[in-house]
């Protein structure tokens, strides 16, 4: 299989849940044509959904969605995602810590959510936040390639084990 | 939510026709799902061999309609593929859910 071929795009897209799902569909067959492999287009679009997701819900009204520009730098070894929308800042002004819900406990117990963050930060290699002035720019990393060897790259950090 | 349902022997299959349970769709796959299984066997495996994508909020939709079944009734999944394999195993979810590699596996578990 060839390599990555390198691009650069953007798109946007009024913050509902269609678009999210329409915008990923998009996405998805953009990465496949610049073979990115299977497994990280998976990675990607979760974590995406999982960004977008949360603008439709936390920070736009729902009677008034407004619009989400979403800019993708992709180069042989990495993507990079840059969200941008002018809704309500995050609380905190700050990421939030994502802890993984936990399973081990009585089923009427388990967690419905609080998954988002845990997956965004499982997922991703590297994420910033930052408020401007109007704007939420939300920045997410994928590392493609790691040391030499694609298939690392493609495991989440939960899976990886520290050498 | 196209939901499709089939009974073999004391199992009900819930095959779900549709490739996303996405944040679009997880309200109405969980009233869907919780419609379907109101009353029947207590052992009820959900199909997800046509389902491609699930995000949080289907996650969360599947593990609410699990927790709405009465104490003694079970459900377990079949036919992840790949991409939502990843969110059950990330999420450690995938220890809380019986998976069965398809509904045929499911089945000899069953009648075994």
């Amino acid at each position: 299989m060839s390599g990555i071929l390198p691009a650069e795009f953007s798109l946007r897209l009024i913050a509902t849940d269609l678009t999210v799902r329409e915008t990923l569909s998009v996405l998805r067959a953009r990465f496949v044509a610049q073979n990115v492999p299977e497994d990280v287009c998976g990675s990607v679009e979760l974590v995406l959904a999982e960004a977008l997701n949360n603008i439709v819900e936390h920070a736009y009204p729902p009677d008034r969605p407004g619009d989400i520009l979403l800019a993708l730098s992709l180069t042989a070894d990495r993507l990079r995602c840059t969200l941008r929308d002018r809704g309500v800042p995050l609380a905190g002004l700050t990421l939030p810590d994502g802890g993984r819900p936990d399973p081990e406990v009585a089923r009427d117990a388990l967690p419905e959510g609080g998954f988002g963050w845990y997956l965004i930060r499982d997922l991703s290699d590297h994420l910033s936040y930052a408020r401007t002035a109007e704007e939420n720019v939300l920045t997410l990393d994928f590392i493609l390639v790691r040391g030499g060897d694609p298939a690392a790259a493609q495991m989440p950090k939960s899976d990886r084990n520290p050498i | 939510m196209d939901l499709h349902s089939d009974y073999h022997n004391d199992m009900h299959i819930i095959t779900v026709n549709a490739p996303r349970i996405d944040a679009a769709a997880a309200i109405r796959f969980k009233d869907a799902l919780r419609a379907a299984t109101a009353e029947g066997p207590a052992l009820v495996v959900l199909d997800l061999c046509h389902v491609t994508f699930v995000d949080s909020s289907g996650l969360g939709a599947i593990v609410a309609a699990m927790k709405q079944l009465a104490a003694d009734r079970r459900l377990e999944l079949a036919g992840l593929t790949p991409d939502v394999a990843k969110v059950f195993r990330l999420t450690r979810m995938d220890t809380v859910f019986a998976i069965h590699k398809d509904i045929r596996a499911a089945a000899l578990r069953a009648s075994g």
